[in-house]
């Protein structure tokens, strides 16, 4: 019995009739073709396929497409308001903190979602709030110091946009 | 002609800097693609029935209500009625349909029948005496074993003619052996030696006593020595655990031509283990690949299910179907690391020089058994007897992990090396210090590295005798290991075509594990060429481009440097000749720096990159540049020490790391900041088997119970301490030309780790991982002794 | 997974009618973190899921003179952020902090949470909760029970309660409220939770028709409260043993004490043995360590779960040593 759901993904609206027992992991990677969420243990605990559901980090491959109806999606696709990378991205490549990339896009957005919350978190912190994602190549030495960077580039951004502003 | 060498660290202008990742862009927003990505329109998805069992045959397989579900397009049986199955997730029936859950309702609707056959899953101590005696006919791995073991050719000759054997010997396969180097004695013995079929499927002992290995006079040696430690030493099985997990694509584009998107660390060496399977021409098959989400050696073969994805492919018209591992089947199936356990006895003089060590060793890789890791481990000790037994599991067959038997050989040999330290109430870092002159060729890096890692830890402020005893139940202690490995260059080519109007491509059919090998490549061309890394594009991970060697036993950055540097400068050599006329030189005194062609002496007199591909004429030049080829580029072997800081609640058991610190050589160093990397990845890896990773399988079932990820642990980012790793990059070590680096930092954590526990609590905790029970388990043993 | 029928209600009413009688046809679908992966795993294939995240009713925190009331699809990051949960209830907040990570706390519900299945690994990998071997004997005792009871553990069910919640919950004294076909009742959380003895009941007093819908926590006493797991990973990781405590004083001494430990027994293990040791003693690092010992007497380990009896001692020691040196919690002091 199929359902009819409508999901905002990167702002851009998708309607699809899925079967219930879709994931929101595979609705988004073969319904709406964007493969940047990946799948790693499929049992919630790696957190590969980390997206922000109405701007909250969850993991897309124990929440079903249907539970995501009428709600709003962004995944690592959408997270750059341009052509340029977010801050977040940039810091992850320049402090090299990825090595094969799988469990990149969701530390990057769980990032995001810890420096909405955060803006200037400590070292502790940072392993506290991307606690919940693996990865098994970098050491994360590197991913710490990425989210550390991406916290000053965003408030430095900030605090450049507001003088702007005044 | 060039001379084929490395440019004088002046010159250098990218070679040996922190240069970030040419794919980091891709990477981070999502847009690089892995195997599991491929997602054309029309795309099947395939599913596996996997045996449930650990040991079982096959007796009956009906797969008509799947044939007849709506959405199935095709099934394929991979093991037919009879096979006998060894481990639990085999794969039995493959099926592909138009979505997954349609594939797994198919994969239900199948009955299998098995005649479940009795299992063993334990590596536990084989128990004494195993593996002796009258063995039973030789089968065909027995006789694989004792040739590549070493094993005498009289004991060889012996035994097939006391024991015969379980196999037809055939001229193929005496062919093959000669091959081998197979003496003609052995080879004559084999075709006499009586003929058991019907011992093949008799049940065999799990046990398999390798020939036992003596070196200098170990009776002798003990007898001299002043203070002797045994103990036992080991780690379990663990496995790759690979985020991305194993799997492929497969489609037809015509009848007998086969296009996959594998993940793989050897693309260029998989046409031909899928020509061989599919009886097709290798030439036929194209395999692509951009990215992989981690391989650690599990990923070189496109498995019976990357088999079975193909053939489903081609019995559903040849439309792609896509079948990647679930995380279960990717740890009970898709690689484990072998166990290895060792009674150790290891000997010195008073003042700590080695003199003597005894071994006896176990292990399991599953139905295979498992070779002995290389005891003892860095350090040639004179005098030495070993004895290794393999153990036979129904446990999912044995991969090369990261650095295959070094970090279970290190595990056992520093620990017990550690604990000799401690009876002869020596610091360890004296007493390796005392026995370096024992490491062979390495010793002088040995001799650098092992002050520096110690200055790096504050050994000096932080090592104590065994036993902290400061107030309270938390207990902090440091301990070393050393470890070694090869990492010469693999086979490589790289194509490299400049062209008229300036543009430079490369064309490798390399692949790059995350670690950097764009990167390098790009590093290495733009330095030889005077370019940016950016004017250079480079395609890899395609049997398309020429091939190129697998990613494992850390060969891939001696192989694709190399070859790289020699396209480069046979590229420029074609390069000046056409150009040397315009500047009115000879090609010999041309150089390439700063996106220009100029005259060393005279650089003023120059052209610009562009102007100077002018010269050129209508036609790109073209250049293959191999490995191995001319000029020392390349060498082998590093080593390497790793040390471990860390506290033990002796109330739990619970073992926290506080510092880690790795110091490596690894020749030139190509990209410092992917070189770095690696350590501190290697670091992270270790701490997880050091502290966390073990397969656990059921006795009574023979199952995996944690083939998940919450029961197989991984270290979390809370989970990891100071890391310090430290590059040797001197002149002496750059002058060797460039080794491999993604193997060795993995080795020693595990040992460093234990030694460190060790000189935290007191007592040696034997095995890894050290969890909890074991911790508190040794505590209790000591207590025990000391009341 | 297999195929479901889905459906969200919007009412406790509606939502308790679509429930059927009997386990395998219907379960109730909240934050999705653990049903979806049981679903994966074909342990449970409910017919029907019945979607309650859209009951409005059944989400938020209200506070006030009867204490807490938490709306059972409040989520863990709601709880974990809130001002109120961590001033008046500091231990809760702790073991719900600590119960899972970002992104698992912004979908997983409190409901859930204490209603969440047993880790054991022969239950998910489909042996049921009562797991037997072809002979018919225990599948734990006879297998790999390192993560097993140690308490509670004389019948057929030897996995261990999956909450590290509700441990401080029952600490603090929480009732649950739940809806069903006739209608709501209210119980102990202490006494939700059951043994089962055969493989046809589960470890809960809750029927397959009905659903939590809110947890109560009584207005906060004055008292001493921790939260205290032994975890083999300081990342998220299953505990191997917790314990919580909620000591009532009488100037220094314990006037009274309840001790509840997690990952112990199939039920979230209350000691009165350990409460009793308390009782009339200031709290010392001996009277803590006598406790921790009361609180393991009547452990019984299987063969390889010994060393979780030590893990129990000293979680319980520890829990409350904790407790007695911060600083008097709870509303009016």
């Amino acid at each position: 019995m199929k359902k009819n759901v409508r999901i905002v993904i990167n702002g851009a609206e998708h309607r699809a009739e899925v079967e219930p027992r879709l994931l929101l992991v595979h609705f988004l990677r073969e319904v709406a073709g964007l493969t940047g969420t990946h799948i790693g243990c499929e049992t919630s605990l790696c957190g590969a396929c980390t997206v922000l559901l109405d701007g909250m980090a969850v993991k897309s491959c124990t929440v079903l497409a249907v539970q995501a109806d009428g709600r709003s999606i962004t995944t690592i696709e959408g997270l750059a308001a341009s052509e340029n990378l977010h801050p977040i991205q940039e810091a992850f490549w320049e402090e090299h903190g990825l090595q094969c990339g799988y469990c990149t896009p969701g530390m990057i957005l769980c990032a995001h979602d810890l420096l909405q919350q955060n803006a200037s978190p400590s070292e502790q912190e940072i392993r506290d709030g991307i606690g919940g994602n693996l990865c098994r190549c970098t050491g994360y030495q590197h991913i710490v110091n990425a989210v550390k960077a991406a916290s000053r580039k965003m408030n430095q951004r900030q605090r450049a946009a507001a003088r702007a502003a005044d | 002609m060039a001379e084929y060498k490395w440019p004088a660290p002046a010159e250098r202008t990218l070679i040996g800097k922190r240069i970030s990742r040419v794919d980091g862009a891709v990477k981070v927003s999502g847009h690089a693609k892995y195997s599991y990505d491929y997602n054309p329109k029309g795309l099947l998805f395939g599913k596996v029935l996997r045996c449930p069992h650990a040991h079982a045959r096959v007796t009956s397989i009906d797969t008509s209500a799947a044939e007849k579900m709506a959405g199935i397009k095709a099934v394929q049986i991979v093991q037919k009625p009879g096979t006998e199955v060894l481990w639990q997730g085999d794969d039995i029936v493959a099926v592909a349909a138009v979505d997954e859950p349609t594939a797994e309702d198919a994969i239900r609707a199948i009955q299998v029948k098995y005649e479940v056959l009795p299992h063993n899953v334990s590596d536990a101590e084989p128990p004494a005496g195993a593996g002796e005696g009258p063995a039973g006919p030789m089968t065909e791995d027995d006789l694989e074993n004792a040739l590549g073991n070493q094993v005498p050719d009289a004991q060889v000759i012996s035994d097939l003619q006391k024991r015969g054997v379980t196999f037809q010997v055939t001229d193929d396969m005496t062919k093959e052996l000669k091959g081998y180097g197979v003496s003609d004695a052995v080879i004559n013995a084999l075709k006499a030696a009586a003929y058991h079929p019907e011992a093949a499927s008799q049940p065999r002992s799990p046990y398999q006593k390798m020939a036992a290995q003596t070196q200098g006079d170990p009776d002798k040696g003990f007898a001299s020595a002043e203070v002797t430690s045994e103990g036992v030493y080991g780690a379990p099985v663990i496995t790759h655990c690979c985020l991305e997990t194993h799997g492929s694509a497969a489609e037809w584009p015509s009848s007998d031509h086969l296009l996959v998107h594998c993940s793989t660390q050897g693309v260029s060496g998989l046409p031909d283990q899928y020509a061989q399977a599919l009886k097709i021409p290798a030439g036929n098959v194209r395999a692509h690949q951009d990215h992989i989400g981690g391989g650690f050696g599990s990923k070189f073969s496109p498995d019976r299910w990357g088999i079975a994805t193909a053939q489903l492919s081609k019995s559903a018209g040849g439309k792609p179907v896509k079948y990647m591992l679930e995380r279960d089947s990717e740890l009970m199936t898709a690689g484990a690391r072998p166990s290895a356990y060792a009674r150790v006895k290891v000997a010195a003089k008073g003042d700590g020089t080695l003199v003597a060590w005894q071994s006896d060793s176990w292990g399991t890789g599953g139905p295979a058994g498992a070779g002995s890791p290389p005891l003892p481990y860095v350090f040639e000790i004179p005098n030495q007897r070993k004895q290794h037994t393999a153990v036979r599991t129904n446990q999912g067959p044995a991969r090369a992990w990261r650095a295959p038997n070094h970090p279970q050989a290190a595990v056992i040999t520093m620990c017990a090396l550690d604990d000799l330290a401690h009876k002869l109430n020596m610091d360890p870092v004296e007493f390796f210090a005392k026995n370096l002159d024992m490491t062979g060729p390495r010793a002088p890096i040995y001799k650098e590295e092992l002050p520096l890692a110690a200055e790096l830890m504050g050994w000096k402020q932080k090592w104590h005798p065994r036993g902290d005893k400061s107030e309270g139940p938390i207990k902090r202690g440091v301990g070393l290991s050393m470890h070694t490995w090869g990492g010469r260059g693999h086979a490589s080519n790289c194509l490299l075509s400049i062209h008229p109007d300036g543009s430079v491509d490369i064309k490798m059919g390399s692949q790059d594990l995350g670690t950097g090998t764009r990167t390098a490549i790009l590093i290495v061309a733009a330095d030889s060429l005077g370019i940016p890394m950016n004017a250079i594009t480079l395609n890899i991970g395609d049997t398309m481009y020429p091939p190129d060697g697998g990613s494992g036993g850390s060969t891939t950055i001696g192989g694709v440097s190399s070859s790289t540097r020699r396209a480069a400068l046979m590229a420029l050599d074609q390069l000046f000749a056409k150009v040397a006329p315009a500047l009115k030189a000879q090609p010999a005194d041309l150089e390439a720096r700063d996106g220009t062609v100029r005259v060393k002496s005279e650089p003023s007199r120059s052209l610009s990159w562009k102007q100077a591909c002018a010269k050129l004429g209508a036609m790109p030049l073209s250049v293959t540049g191999k490995n191995p080829g001319p000029g020392n580029l390349i060498n082998s072997g590093v080593g390497g020490v790793g040390m471990a800081d860390v506290s033990v609640d002796t109330e739990t058991g619970i073992v926290k790391v506080n510092k880690m610190v790795a110091v490596q050589d690894c020749g030139l160093v190509i990209n410092l900041k992917t070189a770095e990397s690696q350590c501190y990845g290697a670091l992270i890896m270790g701490i997880s088997y050091a502290l966390y990773e073990e397969k656990v399988l059921d006795p009574v079932t023979g199952r995996m119970l944690n083939p998940n990820m919450e029961f197989y642990r991984l270290a979390g980012l809370r989970d990891i301490p100071e890391l310090m790793v430290h590059m040797m990059t001197d002149p002496l070590n750059e002058n060797r030309g460039v080794i491999g680096l993604g193997e060795p930092p993995v080795i020693s954590p595990g040992a460093a780790i234990s030694n460190a526990v060790a000189n935290a609590i007191g007592v040696r905790v034997p095995f890894l991982p050290l969890t909890p029970d074991r911790v508190l388990a040794a505590l209790e043993q000591q207590q025990k002794a000391g009341a | 997974m297999r195929a479901f029928e889905y459906t969200s209600p919007t009412t406790r009413q509606q939502a308790v009618e679509l429930l059927a009688g009997s386990w395998d046809q219907s379960a109730v679908l909240a934050g999705g973190t653990d049903l979806l992966s049981l679903m994966k795993d074909d342990v449970v294939a409910p017919k029907r899921v019945v979607n309650i995240k859209d009951i409005r009713e059944l989400h938020g925190v209200r506070f006030g003179p009867r204490g807490m009331q938490i709306g059972a699809l409040t989520s863990l990051g709601e709880l974990a952020d809130h001002p109120l949960v961590r001033q008046h209830y500091p231990a809760f907040g702790d073991a719900v902090v600590e119960a899972a990570s970002q992104q698992i706390r912004n979908m997983a519900t409190l409901g859930g949470n204490i209603c969440q299945r047993p880790r054991c690994w022969y239950f998910r990998s489909g042996f049921g909760l009562t797991p037997k071997t072809p002979e018919g004997k225990s599948l734990v005792e006879e297998g790999d029970n390192r993560y097993h009871a140690i308490l509670g553990n004389d019948g057929a069910a030897l996995f261990v309660s999956p909450s590290s919640i509700v441990p401080a919950m029952i600490a603090y004294g929480a009732r649950i409220r739940i809806a069903g076909p006739k209608g709501a009742r209210e119980v102990a959380l202490e006494k939700f939770f059951v043994i089962p003895r055969t493989e046809s009941e589960r470890e809960h007093d809750l029927r397959p028709n009905e659903i939590v819908t809110d947890v109560f926590l009584p207005p906060p006493a004055a008292g001493r409260y921790a939260h205290y797991e032994v975890r083999q990973k300081e990342s998220f990781d299953w505990p191997l043993v917790l314990a919580a405590v909620a000591l009532q004083m009488n100037g220094n001494t314990v006037r009274s004490a309840k001790v509840v430990m997690g990952y112990v027994a199939p039920v979230p293990w209350v000691s009165e043995e350990a409460a009793q040791a308390l009782v009339g003693k200031t709290v010392t690092e001996q009277t803590a360590q006598a406790a921790g010992e009361a609180a393991v007497s009547q452990a019984k380990p299987l063969s390889r779960n010994r060393y979780k009896v030590q893990l129990a001692r000293v979680a319980v020691k520890r829990a409350i040593l904790q407790a007695a040196q911060g600083k008097a919690e709870g509303g009016a002091a």
